[in-house]
């Protein structure tokens, strides 16, 4: 039992903090991605161009 | 009758499945009512026969009076919005609002008062703290959220919302589920777990309820003429969907009998507590913050009339936001049975939340760039940017509450009411008054507010009150835990315990009297509210806002 928790508390604390991180980062260099400006321009003023 | 479309009348599957459903849930509900364990359960039952009895005759009665043909999804090309549920749930909101806060400030009086619970068992502090509590939470600001998705989604999506009966049952069977989590406080019935005492047969219904809003929420979103999903759909879809899972796995319960309201969960000891606390920070931060900042992403671009101030920082802002929040629920059990590393893993991930916190913030307010004068001329907006202020500042106490250290003076004493109450009614009950200005006349077709004078009074009424409430609170917080903490040349403490309720005697009434400034606010906006639907010179012309084309 204790063997099982360390492997799981070791787990978590490497490759757990590598994965969010890695998560964060590819969300980052997605949302910035030059091409997506005219989309979100679009998107920002959703609410003022409606009907 | 003649039909003038020469379509025939025909019950719908929603009208015949809920009429039957429900003819079911009465007869049901009328067996355990003769045979529940206790008169308290006997009278939920009855209540549950007898409204589900009434809303079977209500279907009957509407399919009578309505036309043969549904409501259709689009008039002359444009979406046939659904604004019944919508209105229903704001003015729920505003009567659960006003109710939720008196009785808070009789929470309030009763603490520097005890002698004000009369030595009745239905008003003892006890009970009227969860009351409190899940009024203004649930009640009012569940409202708030239901209306205003139920608004946005449409608005953004360009769509009618899906469902004839679907929205209908979302907002009553919601409010029912209030009336019966409320009166089973005062009758004793709890389970006493913080945000979620209602008992089983109400998780049951709330459960029910919810699975329709979600199913409302995602249909109206797969039904959308506009591509893209708006962030204040994102947020709200976070919204509905955690509370569902959240529900779920801190209620999962095992009641005595289906005759008795009593049930045991199956979790023990501290596991119990971290799922209570994985469910209690994240009503926080689901329930309070991401339905909310689904507001602010609508409500400020909206009454501001100017975008988003950066769209790329709002989806950002929603990954973090929601990937980190649910993971700080352990730092409300430092210095307990909780591993270690469990405590320290809650505090990292609450520090880590300023990021988005503020990012976020940053967003709501940089969208007024280009229209600060709005601030001074319109206290909507100011009152929708104070909350956003406010939301940046119990964002910033509530990481620092978190630090181990620091929540060894802060945790038990008034420090976290303050802290709490800073976030309620500076953050989540503003950006709610902002909401409520600006829906109702969309919704009743008026011109503007009825005066929005008065709402320069509920403004600076309820501000004078914030400051009172939170001020007296830090200072009865930090005071009550240097008091607890403080041993003599001995090691004897300092003081006893009654010596540190005595000392909180004078905070207690600042902060009543500050929740009472709050609720003559809260009351002028009902008034202004039921003027501005009511009076007869309001025409029926929507706003008029001409749309802005960017400057390239």
């Amino acid at each position: 039992m204790p063997d099982t928790y360390r492997a799981v508390a070791e787990f978590a604390q490497s490759w757990g903090l590598l994965y969010f991180f890695a998560v964060f980062v590819v969300v980052v260099l997605l949302v910035m991605r030059p091409s997506r400006k005219q989309r979100y321009d679009r998107a920002a003023r959703l609410p003022l161009n409606e009907d | 009758m003649a039909n003038p479309t020469g379509v025939r009348k025909s019950f719908t599957h929603g009208e015949i499945g809920l009429a039957i459903a429900l003819s079911v849930l009465a007869l049901f509900s009328l067996i355990v009512a003769g045979k529940a364990h206790s008169s308290a359960y006997s009278f939920h039952a009855i209540l549950f026969a007898a409204v589900s009895a009434y809303f079977v005759y209500k279907i009957i009665d509407r399919f009578h009076s309505r036309p043969a043909e549904l409501p259709a999804l689009e008039i002359d090309g444009k979406p046939n919005y659904n604004y019944g549920p919508i209105k229903f749930a704001t003015i729920a909101a505003l009567f659960w609002g006003i109710a939720g806060f008196t009785v808070g400030l009789y929470a309030a009086l009763e603490l520097a008062f005890p002698l004000l619970n009369f030595d009745l068992p239905w008003i003892s502090f006890g009970r009227i703290r969860p009351l409190h509590t899940s009024a203004v939470i649930f009640a009012f600001g569940g409202n708030v959220l239901v209306a205003t998705s139920f608004y946005v989604v449409q608005r953004t999506c360009r769509a009618r919302m899906v469902g004839d009966l679907a929205p209908w049952f979302v907002v009553i069977g919601y409010n029912f589920f209030i009336v019966i989590a409320g009166t089973g406080y005062l009758l004793g019935i709890t389970q006493s777990k913080e945000y979620a005492e209602p008992e089983w047969y109400s998780d049951l219904w709330l459960t029910i309820v919810w699975v329709v809003y979600l199913i409302v929420f995602m249909g109206t979103i797969l039904r959308r003429k506009e591509p893209h999903i708006y962030v204040a759909n994102w947020f709200f879809l976070g919204f509905i969907l955690t509370i569902a899972v959240l529900h779920l796995g801190n209620n999962a319960a095992i009641p005595v009998s289906v005759f008795s309201s009593k049930s045991y969960i199956v979790w023990a000891g501290v596991q119990d507590a971290m799922v209570q606390w994985w469910y209690g920070h994240n009503a926080v931060g689901f329930f309070l913050t991401a339905g909310f900042l689904g507001i602010m992403y609508y409500f400020i671009p909206k009454r501001a009339d100017r975008p988003v101030y950066s769209y790329r920082l709002s989806i950002i802002h929603f990954w973090s936001l929601i990937f980190l929040y649910i993971w700080a629920g352990p730092h409300h059990l430092h210095y307990t049975a909780l591993p270690d590393w469990a405590q320290t893993l809650g505090m990292t991930f609450s520090v880590m939340l300023w990021m988005p916190s503020w990012g976020g913030m940053i967003n709501g307010i940089m969208t007024l760039s280009g229209a600060w004068d709005k601030l001074r001329t319109d206290p909507v907006i100011r009152m929708m940017v104070v909350s956003v202020a406010f939301y940046g500042m119990s964002t910033f106490e509530g990481p620092l509450m978190s630090v181990k250290v620091v929540n060894s003076l802060s945790h038990y004493t008034d420090w976290t009411i303050g802290h709490v109450h800073s976030g309620a009614l500076g953050w989540v009950a503003y950006i709610s008054f902002g909401a409520i200005y600006c829906l109702v006349p969309w919704l009743w077709n008026r011109k503007g507010l009825y005066s929005l004078k008065l709402v320069e009074w509920h403004f600076w009424l309820s501000s004078l009150g914030i400051v009172l409430y939170i001020t007296s609170m830090w200072v009865a917080g930090i005071l009550q835990g240097l008091m607890w903490r403080a041993y003599n040349s001995l090691g004897f403490l300092e003081y006893s315990f009654v010596e540190t309720v005595e000392a909180m005697h004078p905070f207690y009434l600042i902060r009543a009297l500050g929740g009472l400034l709050f609720l003559t606010g809260a009351v002028l906006m009902v008034y202004n509210i039921w003027k501005t639907i009511a009076s007869p010179e309001a025409s029926a012309v929507p706003e008029a806002r001409p749309a802005m084309v960017p400057a390239e």
